[in-house]
């Protein structure tokens, strides 16, 4: 919009600029922007409150801003403080609970599968949480510093389960999963945090759950991903765009509810697709995806479906061995190559 | 300190006792009959604390009950049609047939919270439903019940930590009942009270004879008030003995004849009637009148039960996400 625009109103609140911020930024705002609005959100979490602000500076300032009484500091007892969760959503709070590494969430694993999973369906009470799980590799922190334990919430009735790839997506479907009625695992991408930038609107900026994106259009190949495996994807897409092979990258965003038309509308145009994330890869989200796209598309099919994911391991810590763990752009282009060229 | 209870009290929570003994037999009744759907649970010696704990509740209170405390869900207004249609799965009961027996039987209407079979989960979800009620400033108390069996779960420790922590308005019901399903106490652990767990955190512990009806009433009384006047969590040991199997399949064969016969003699509903008798406070033709009274209500319960439409699996996928 420009200056010259005579239509333009002065808004009811004074507008924030948009700015460009880091996916962790964004994360922080988002949070910031949910507290000052809805003063049921509060935050639990390890080391979040006071001066500290979290293991990864996410919630710096929140403490003086919002009070200890919204910013809970909590004993390092993931079942029970993310059970608690669920007694305050059953009361109508909206806690959102920081899992210091999505690592640590197994120690909650209960709670979150057998309780808040269940509970709506067997006596109908909402538990409105958000667990936030830092999450994935590529930093060199070792086999509980670096997972993506995704596929074990998807494969939970009762929870959703988002993985945002960029700084719009952190902030907006930040805001959808706080303001959904149900128990939200919410999977940030650590190696994003602060390499990657954007403009991110001000404001609220919600993004729905379940709808995916695509990151970037293409015809010849459907790459199916989501998280930081979307930007190794974008990137194998370029490489090979000097190839003559024009990749179409969607970003799921939401692995729980699953966007199924999304992939079958780009699987159905371009007749291949690589399903690829940096989770190991048996039993995998890419496992379901592979199998709903051979399911519903097998006719528009020219190659198999293949699926790149992380190794059978637990993900290793030093370079070489995380490097040969984890998918990236390099190995992203040589499965496509396979497939286009089938 | 001064007994809580008045006279027409006592006789309300008598009868509440009584309904809870003639549900439970009924339904026993009903699993030898072959009438039963999976598998339900006996409440018989846990009368009087489901009854005398969950009477020290006000009614803007919330409780999470667990599988042998029938009493508490009936005394704080879940019906005994809509917890009979729960045991026989029926569309007409409290999880519309997606949880069984007293398994889920929540209503936050009537300020319960439901069960999962870990039981101890019960605890932390307490605890935060007592932790909001500070945050909001409202006077209100959260209580759950566990068994012997849960005490020795991580999540005791967690739950009974973080409620000190927070100074939750909380009251934790331990019923030792002495066997966590077929296992005793003595293999469970070495101390002598589990209330010491309690007070290793922190939290304010009592012990009390859990088949005293007043008794339960009384300590459960001052732990509700003192919560919700500020004064924090407290956990309460209720001892106690389970008089029949863990489940109904279970014969319990397990448990000392002699140590069955030794509580038989101390049966909480026998010892209030007992009670309320020499203090002239009810003649035995009045209880007979309860135990008809509650005989009715039960026999009405079955039917309703019986006659409730099995849910339809067309709605089968329905209530898995709140909209």
């Amino acid at each position: 919009m420009t200056s010259s625009d005579s239509q333009t109103v002065a808004p009811e609140t004074p507008a924030v600029e948009s700015k460009v911020m880091t996916y962790l930024e964004a994360i922080s705002e988002g949070l910031c922007d949910e507290m000052r609005r809805d003063p049921d959100v509060l935050l639990m979490g390890n080391d979040i409150g006071g001066d500290f602000g979290g293991a990864f500076k996410v919630t710096t300032g929140f403490s003086e801003e919002f009070g200890d009484r919204r910013v809970m500091n909590m004993p390092m007892t993931e079942l029970g403080f993310i059970g608690a969760a669920s007694g305050m959503a059953l009361f109508g709070l909206r806690p959102v609970v920081e899992v210091q590494f999505a690592d640590f969430i197994s120690t909650g694993f209960d709670s979150i599968v057998q309780y808040a999973a269940t509970t709506h369906y067997r006596w109908q009470a909402p538990v409105p949480w958000v667990i936030r799980a830092p999450s994935d590799g590529g930093i060199r922190s070792g086999p509980f510093h670096s997972q993506n334990n995704e596929a074990w919430f998807v494969h939970t009735p009762g929870l959703k389960v988002v993985a945002p790839s960029t700084p719009v997506d952190a902030k907006g479907l930040l805001l959808t999963a706080i303001r959904d009625d149900n128990p939200v695992i919410f999977f940030e991408s650590k190696p994003l945090y602060r390499s990657l930038r954007d403009v991110v609107p001000a404001g609220d900026c919600a993004v729905p759950l379940g709808r995916a994106r695509i990151a970037r259009p293409g015809r010849d190949i459907s790459v199916i991903t989501y998280g930081a495996t979307v930007h190794q994807a974008v990137a194998a897409a370029v490489e090979l765009a000097a190839e003559g092979i024009d990749v179409e990258v969607i970003d799921l965003r939401s692995l729980k509810p699953l966007d199924t038309d999304a992939v079958l509308a780009s699987v159905t145009k371009t007749g291949r697709a690589l399903v690829t994330h940096a989770a190991n890869r048996l039993g995998g989200v890419g496992a379901e995806i592979a199998a709903v796209i051979v399911e519903e598309a097998f006719e528009w099919l020219d190659a198999p479906v293949a699926r790149l994911g992380g190794l059978d391991i637990p993900v290793p810590s030093s370079p070489p061995l995380e490097d040969a763990y984890r998918p990236d752009a390099g190995k992203i282009a040589a499965s496509i190559r396979r497939l286009v060229a089938f | 300190m001064a007994s809580q209870l008045t006279n027409g009290r006592r006789r309300e929570l008598h009868y509440w006792m009584r309904l809870t003994r003639t549900l439970d037999d009924r339904i026993i009744k009903l699993w030898q009959q072959g009438r039963g759907v999976g598998a339900t649970f006996n409440q018989r010696g846990h009368e009087a604390i489901s009854v005398g704990a969950g009477a020290a509740l006000g009614p803007s209170d919330v409780v999470a009950p667990m599988h042998r405390d029938l009493g508490c869900y009936l005394l704080r207004g879940m019906t005994p049609e809509r917890l009979l249609a729960n045991q026989l799965g029926r569309a007409t009961s409290v999880t519309r047939g997606r949880d069984g027996n007293l398994h889920g039987c929540g209503d936050l209407d009537l300020n319960i919270i439901g069960f999962i079979s870990h039981l101890p989960h019960s605890l932390p979800v307490t605890v935060g439903a007592a932790m909001s009620f500070t945050y909001r400033n409202e006077p209100r108390v959260a209580m759950t019940f566990v068994g012997d069996g849960s005490s020795n779960t991580g999540l005791f420790h967690e739950s009974l930590n973080l409620a000190a922590v927070h100074n939750a308005p909380f009251v934790l019901i331990v019923e030792n009942n002495q066997y966590a399903y077929s296992t005793p106490l003595s293999q469970q652990m070495v101390i002598d009270d589990i209330a010491v767990r309690g007070r290793a955190h922190g939290v304010r512990a009592e012990i009390v004879d859990g088949n005293d009806l007043e008794a339960v009433y009384e300590v459960t009384y001052d732990a509700v008030e003192r919560a919700r006047s500020g004064g924090g969590p407290t956990m309460i040991e209720c001892k106690t003995m389970r008089m029949l199997g863990h489940a109904i399949h279970d014969g319990a064969g397990y448990v000392p004849p002699d140590l069955l016969a030794d509580w038989a003699k101390r049966d909480p509903i026998d010892r209030f009637e007992a009670t309320l008798l020499a203090g002239g406070l009810a003649t035995q033709e009045e209880l007979d009148q309860v135990a008809d009274r509650c005989r009715r209500e039960v026999a009405a319960a079955v039917e309703y039960a019986e006659g409730s439409e099995w849910p339809d699996p067309a709605t089968i996928l329905d209530g898995v996400y709140a909209e």
